[in-house]
C-alpha cells in the first residue's frame, strides 16, 4: 500500500520526465546508430593504418584489413624513423613551426595592437590591406611567389619558408586580434598611462597579459595551420639537396610515392603512424583548448 | 601624453607590414605583370600581350578544371553542412539539462580529430584506403570473390573519392561549431515549442535552423575556401596529377603544373589573374546575398 501511494504521488507530481523520456527514446536508437557509424568511419582508417604498420607486405595484401598482425615488431618504425628520414622531417617541421608561429604571434600582435588602439592616418587602409589577403587562396599567386623567394636568394632555405609562413598567416592573425584588442577595456590602459608607463611597457605588461585568451586561441590556430601546410613547402623547398630540409607533410607524401615503386607499404604505414600518434597525444591533453581555439575564429 | 606615439606606431608596423607587402601583396601584383609575359620561372622574360589569356580561353583542360572546382565548391559544403547539422542535432537533442545523447562528449572528440591531421597526411592515408587491390582498406573489406573496385583509377569515380575525403575531414569541425551555436539557443524556446506539441523535426526546422543561420553562412565561406584549394588531395591521391584523363583536375593543380612542371610561369600567372577576378565576383555576390538576408531578418 505504502509503495503504491508513493508511486502514485511521484507520477502525479512529476509527469514531465516520464513524458520526455518516452518521446526521446525511439529517436535515441537511431541517433546512436548514426553517431556510432560515423565514429567508426572516422576512426576506422586511422586504426587500419596503425594495424598495417605492424604487418608485412604479404599480410597487407591478404585482404583482411582489420585482422591482427602475426607479430608486433618495431623494425618498420626504426626503418621509417632513420632510413626514410621521418625523424629528420619531424624535427624540421617542429623547428619551422616553432619559429614561424612565434614570429607570427609577435608581429601579428604588434600590428593588431597598433591598428586597434591608435588613431593615425592610413590606419584603416593598412587594416583592409591585411584583411583582403583572406579573400584570395594561397595557390593563386604561386608562380610570382616562387619568383620573389628566388630573387631574394631564399629558395630551399628555412628562413625563406619561415618568412613566407609568417607573411601568409598575418591576414587572419591581424583580423582576429584587432577585433579582440578592441574589446579590451580602456581603463587599465589609461591608468598605466597616468602612472607614466610608456607605449612599449603598456603593450608587453598590460595588453599582452589581458589578451591572453585571444592570443592562445590564435596561437593554436596558427600552429595547426602551419604544421599542416603542404603547398608552400612544396613550392619553396625545391632544388639541389632540398630533401634534407623537407617538412613532415612533404616527406610522407614522398614516401608514399616511393612505397609504390619499392613495394614497401609497411614503412609508409609506420611513417603515417609516427605522424598521427603525436597529434593524438597532444589532442588528448589539450582537447578542449584545441576545439575552442580552432572554432574561435568562426563564432563571434 | 602623445610623446613618442608615431615612432612607436611605425616601429610596431614596419616589420609585419614589410613582410606582408613583399610576400603577399608583392606576389599578387607581380601576378598581373607576369601574366602578360612568357616567363618560364627562371631568368628573364618578354612581354607577349594577352597571348596567355587567348591560350587559356582555348585550353580545354582549364575548362575541365574550372568545372570540377565549381562542382566541389557546391557539393562539398552542402554534404558537409547537412551531415554536420544532422550529427550536431543528434548530439544536442537531449537538451542542455539532459546533457545531450549518452556519450556525446566522446563522439565530439572522435569526430573532430581528422581536423588536426594535415590534408597531405589524410591524402596519403586515403590513397591507401582507396587502394585498387586487396591491400586497400575498402577492397580488403569486400568479399574475396568480388573484383576489386578501381576507385581513384576509375575516371567516373576518382573525383567522388576526393570529395569523400574532403567531407570526411571537415564534418567533425562543423559538428563542434554547430553544437556551440545550438548550445547558445535558449532552452526556453524549445520548451515552449515542445509544450505546443512540436515534434523534434519541427523544432529543428522552425527553431534550430533559423537561429543558426549566421553560423551556417560562416561555415559555407570556410568550406568554400577549403573545397576551392584541394591541392594536397589531387597532387597526392590522384593518378598522374589530376588524372586519370584529367578526371580530378582542379585549378590549383593546373597553376602548379604550369608553373613548375611545364615551365610556363607566365601562363600560370594568367590563370591566377582569371581566378582573382572570379574570386572577387564570388565575394561580391556573397556579400550581396548576405546583405539582403540581413535586411529581410
Amino acid at each position: 500500500m505504502m509503495n503504491l501511494a508513493v508511486e502514485e504521488t511521484a507520477a502525479v507530481t512529476e509527469p514531465k520526465p516520464a513524458e520526455r523520456s518516452r518521446k526521446v527514446n525511439p529517436l535515441n536508437g537511431v541517433a546512436h546508430v548514426a553517431l556510432f557509424l560515423w565514429a567508426l568511419a572516422t576512426a576506422g582508417p586511422l586504426l587500419w593504418v596503425v594495424l598495417a604498420s605492424f604487418k608485412n607486405n604479404t599480410e597487407i595484401f591478404l585482404g583482411k584489413p582489420f585482422a591482427l598482425p602475426e607479430s608486433f615488431s618495431f623494425t618498420t618504425y626504426a626503418d621509417a624513423w632513420s632510413e626514410a628520414h621521418i625523424g629528420q622531417y619531424f624535427l624540421n617541421s617542429v623547428f619551422v613551426v616553432a619559429i614561424s608561429t612565434a614570429g607570427t604571434m609577435l608581429l601579428g600582435a604588434m600590428a593588431a595592437y597598433v591598428l586597434a588602439r591608435y588613431k593615425f592616418p592610413g590606419n584603416r587602409a593598412i587594416y583592409y590591406l591585411f584583411v583582403s589577403g583572406l579573400a584570395f587562396p594561397t595557390f593563386m599567386a604561386l608562380a610570382p611567389l616562387f619568383g620573389i623567394v628566388q630573387s631574394l636568394g631564399l629558395l630551399n632555405s628555412f628562413t625563406g619558408l619561415i618568412l613566407v609562413y609568417i607573411a601568409y598567416s598575418l591576414s587572419f592573425t591581424v583580423f582576429f586580434l584587432v577585433a579582440f584588442f578592441k574589446t579590451l577595456p580602456h581603463e587599465i590602459d589609461e591608468a598605466a598611462l597616468v602612472d607614466g608607463a610608456g607605449h612599449l611597457r603598456r603593450f608587453f605588461q598590460i595588453m599582452m597579459p589581458m589578451a591572453k585568451s585571444g592570443l592562445i586561441s590564435i596561437t593554436i590556430f596558427n600552429i595547426v595551420g602551419q604544421w599542416n601546410q603542404y603547398l608552400l613547402p612544396v613550392v619553396i623547398m625545391q632544388g639541389a639537396g632540398a630533401d634534407s630540409k623537407w617538412v613532415l607533410t612533404q616527406g610522407i607524401a614522398n614516401i608514399s610515392t616511393q612505397a609504390g615503386y619499392h613495394a614497401e607499404w609497411s614503412t609508409l604505414f609506420a611513417a603515417l603512424t609516427l605522424s598521427i600518434l603525436p597529434m593524438i597525444a597532444v589532442y588528448a591533453v589539450f582537447q578542449r583548448q584545441i576545439q575552442a581555439g580552432l572554432t574561435a575564429g568562426a563564432v563571434k | 601624453m602623445r610623446h613618442g606615439k608615431y615612432p612607436f606606431i611605425i616601429g610596431f608596423l614596419v616589420v609585419p607590414l614589410a613582410l606582408y607587402l613583399v610576400f603577399v601583396v608583392g606576389a599578387y601584383l607581380q601576378m598581373f605583370q607576369l601574366s602578360l609575359t612568357d616567363w618560364s620561372g627562371y631568368g628573364g622574360f618578354t612581354y607577349i600581350g594577352v597571348e596567355n589569356f587567348q591560350k587559356l580561353w582555348d585550353d580545354s583542360v582549364f575548362w575541365i578544371a574550372l568545372r570540377h572546382n565549381l562542382y566541389l565548391l557546391i557539393v562539398m559544403p552542402i554534404v558537409t553542412i547537412a551531415l554536420a547539422l544532422f550529427f550536431a542535432f543528434l548530439l544536442n537533442s537531449g537538451g542542455k539539462k539532459a546533457g545531450g545523447v549518452w556519450g556525446s562528449k566522446v563522439y565530439r572528440v572522435i569526430f573532430f580529430f581528422p581536423q588536426l591531421l594535415a590534408l597531405a597526411i589524410v591524402a596519403v592515408i586515403f590513397g591507401r584506403v582507396f587502394g585498387s587491390d586487396k591491400s586497400g582498406m575498402i577492397n580488403g573489406l569486400l568479399p574475396q570473390s568480388w573484383t576489386p573496385w578501381l576507385f581513384l583509377a576509375d575516371e567516373r569515380w576518382a573525383l567522388t573519392c576526393i570529395l569523400v575525403v574532403l567531407v570526411w575531414q571537415a564534418v567533425g569541425f562543423y559538428v563542434v561549431l554547430f553544437s556551440a551555436g545550438m548550445g547558445s539557443i535558449a532552452e526556453e524556446i524549445y520548451e515552449a515549442a515542445a509544450l505546443d506539441g512540436a515534434t523534434k523535426v519541427t523544432l529543428f526546422f522552425k527553431i534550430t535552423l533559423p537561429l543558426l543561420w549566421d553560423t551556417l553562412q560562416v561555415a559555407w565561406v570556410y568550406l568554400g575556401i577549403a573545397a576551392f584549394d584541394a591541392f594536397a588531395l589531387v597532387n597526392i591521391m590522384s593518378v598522374n596529377h589530376g588524372g586519370p584523363n584529367n578526371s580530378t583536375q582542379v585549378l590549383s593543380m593546373q597553376i602548379y603544373l604550369n608553373a613548375f612542371q611545364n615551365s610556363q610561369a607566365g601562363y600560370a600567372s594568367a590563370l591566377g589573374v582569371v581566378l582573382f577576378f572570379l574570386t572577387l565576383t564570388f565575394a561580391a555576390l556573397t556579400l550581396r546575398v548576405t546583405r539582403r538576408d540581413a535586411v529581410a531578418a
